[in-house]
């Protein structure tokens, strides 16, 4: 008994610790998120093929006008269940600059499978050149790098409104629900049927979100199913055995107490 | 209890000219430990592992890893998406850090209650500190190398605390950053450092030890042991005891990599450094918040860092801060509630230097910050000398033979 209100001691330290850090995405913004119910929550979520790849639908026929996503190549879209031939198409739709060939020229090509997503600005000036001053940032991490995840990015793409009386949006700026400060450079991205998903569902701008930001969950986590397969077999293999630690340790310790 | 002969020809032969199995003999089984030690005694092998865990991730992350300011945070990146189990590789090491400090702050505060810092272990004390410090700049450095923007900016912040210092400041600064500014060089020198540091800490691990060898572990009744009935070889019996809690470790190690690998880091170090662009909040990792804390408590630049080092270095002579002759908190009914305050403060400054420095976090901070020293300093000497302790056992087994003379009665 002694032992086990021990060991009970010890996790708790242990959960204090890591509690100590976990205000960590309560802290920022005062603005309650909108939580939705997504399918890679969970320790047992997993991404919705489906819905990557109209996710990837629409980044491919809004987002990326100006956000770019440099960390992925063609070749990811096989994870979220693209066909070879299918990536193939996409990445020839673009072109790419490669070179220089043998005469030191550079020269445009089509896209192959094994090219980064192409930039739709050649570099950050030329972005903020294009955009009223305004960073449109990479989406490659975004879900990871802001402070409430897919919450968020979802929050601010479903967060157009009008402002409240007595608030003055300064030109070229929009009232954001979400966005901290809710004064966001971006126009709104979506409207209602703005991509053809061919029926169903209906592309709703809420459906829209949803769709975009479980892909960008996917971009920056990419690993994500993988890691929490194994981690399910190996939480399995430990308990079993550190089971049978404690069984051994009893076994030993048996003629001490 | 001695050990049985080597039996094995070849180990014999071997062992007469490299005796390292008979060391090993003499210092796992024949080391005579208390039979008394509870599970708080896990904490030291198991940092001893997280070491070990830390240094074989880190050196084939280095493999892969990148040292330059503009290929650092991809290569990163690179290692999450593209090499094989890259991912699991990063995500060991970046919660194995936090995992490293959590066992062993949970060792130097059972260290705490016990008394083991007190004579004859004030010198394994003393490499203890030393290597939480040289843990702590080992952590700060490997926090840089992904040169996210909460990599850039604490760098920024923690090498401007050398410019506090009159005079040398400045060219301390400088010298550190290897520019005047936190640019290639220093991310440079961090990598290199990031993988020496380690290294020296196994190297004092090792005289961690050899102190220890040299009186034994405490334990929990804080009395030294006084003949063969007290203690019980190493192995089988620690061995098997440190196995089971390593199982528990790596449930709670594991939980954290493969479910909530980001937790304890702050997104923005997804975002990648940007010497234009200050965060609106720059917070250390949740290890370094307590001291973080009494930093920002003291209105004072100077004095805010020298507070800072000195809640550290003070603790080289809590042995003779401590007055009390007996070293377990179970006879020191007033020490006994003390130390849970003092735990308390520490929890509580860690969670102010967590918040920004504003309103009530203020106050609390400095209230925190005064009892800090309070307790080393004052509290600490004066309990020691006014408590009345309760009555010591007269040996660790003192209860097991009083049972065993009324049985012959």
């Amino acid at each position: 008994m002694m032992m086990r209100a021990r060991i009970l001691a010890a996790a708790v330290t242990a959960g204090l610790g890591l509690a100590l850090a976990a205000p960590a995405s309560a802290a920022e913004g005062n603005v309650e998120l909108p939580k939705q119910n997504w399918s890679f929550n969970g320790p047992f979520g997993t991404f919705d093929q489906a819905q990557l790849k109209r996710g990837y639908q629409v980044y491919g026929q809004v987002c990326s006008a100006c956000h770019s996503m440099h960390l992925l190549y063609y070749r990811n879209l096989m994870d979220i269940g693209f066909s070879e031939a299918q990536v193939k198409e996409i990445a020839a739709g673009v072109e790419v600059t490669d070179g220089p060939n043998e005469e030191g020229e550079m020269f445009t090509r089509p896209g192959r499978p094994s090219d980064h997503f192409r930039s739709p600005f050649p570099n950050d000036n030329a972005a903020r050149a294009a955009n009223g001053g305004a960073l449109p940032p990479d989406l490659s991490l975004i879900i990871k790098a802001r402070e409430g995840g897919a919450n968020y990015v979802y929050g601010v793409l479903a967060g157009f409104t009008d402002p409240p009386a007595g608030v003055t949006v300064p030109q070229g700026m929009h009232y954001n629900k979400v966005f901290p400060g809710h004064m966001i450079a971006m126009n709104p991205p979506l409207s209602e049927g703005l991509v053809d998903y061919g029926g169903e569902p209906k592309a709703t701008v809420d459906q829209m979100a949803q769709d975009v930001t479980a892909f960008l969950a996917w971009a920056s986590e990419p690993e994500m199913e993988a890691r929490k397969r194994l981690g399910i077999k190996v939480m399995l293999f430990l308990i079993i055995f550190t089971g049978m630690l404690y069984a051994v340790k009893r076994k030993v310790w048996a003629n001490i107490h | 209890m001695s050990a049985p002969a080597i039996n094995n020809r070849f180990l014999k032969w071997f062992d007469d000219r490299l005796p390292v199995v008979s060391f090993m003999q003499h210092e796992l089984h024949e080391y005579p430990t208390p039979k008394n030690l509870n599970y708080w005694w896990n904490f030291g092998s198991l940092a001893g592992i997280c070491l070990v865990i830390m240094i074989a991730t880190g050196v084939v992350l280095a493999m892969q890893y990148t040292p330059h300011v503009s290929l650092a945070f991809l290569s990163v990146e690179r290692i999450m998406r593209d090499v094989n189990y890259g991912w699991l590789l990063r995500y060991l090491h970046m919660n194995g850090a936090s995992m490293f400090f959590l066992v062993v702050y949970i060792h130097v505060f059972r260290g705490l209650y016990y008394g083991s810092y007190k004579s004859p272990r004030e010198v394994l004390w003393w490499l203890g500190l030393v290597i939480l410090l040289l843990m702590m700049a080992t952590a700060f450095m490997g926090y840089v190398l992904p040169w996210g923007q909460m990599s850039f900016w604490a760098a920024t912040v923690i090498t401007n605390l050398f410019s506090a210092f009159p005079l040398v400041g400045e060219p301390i600064v400088t010298w550190l950053w290897g520019g005047f500014s936190v640019d290639n060089p220093t991310l440079n020198r961090f990598y290199a450092l990031h993988y020496l540091l380690p290294f020296v800490i196994v190297g004092v691990v090792v005289l961690h030890l050899i102190a220890l060898h040299k009186h034994g572990s405490n334990n929990p009744l804080g009395i030294p042991h006084k003949g063969p009935q007290d203690s019980i070889p190493f192995h089988p019996y620690y061995t098997v005891k440190d196995l089971f809690g390593l199982g528990v470790f790596f449930i709670v190690y594991m939980a954290l990599v493969f479910f909530a690998p980001n937790m304890l880091v702050e997104p923005i170090n997804y975002v990648p450094a940007d010497p234009l662009v200050t965060p609106p909040h720059i917070v250390p990792e949740w290890y370094f918040l307590p001291y973080y804390a009494i930093l920002r408590s003291i209105p004072d630049k100077l004095l805010g860092v020298i507070a800072m080092f000195g809640s550290l270095l003070i603790l080289f002579v809590l042995p003779w801060l401590d007055t009390s002759k007996v070293r377990s908190a179970r006879f020191r009914p007033i020490y006994k509630k003390l130390f849970w305050v003092f735990l308390a403060d520490c929890i509580i400054l860690g969670w102010v230097g967590y918040n920004p420095p504003e309103g009530h976090f203020i106050v609390i901070g400095q209230i925190a910050t005064a009892y800090y020293f309070l307790h080393l300093l004052v509290i600490m000497p004066i309990v020691g000398k006014v408590e009345r302790t309760r009555p010591l056992p007269d040996s660790i087994s003192a209860p097991v033979l009083k049972g065993a003379h009324k049985e012959k009665a």
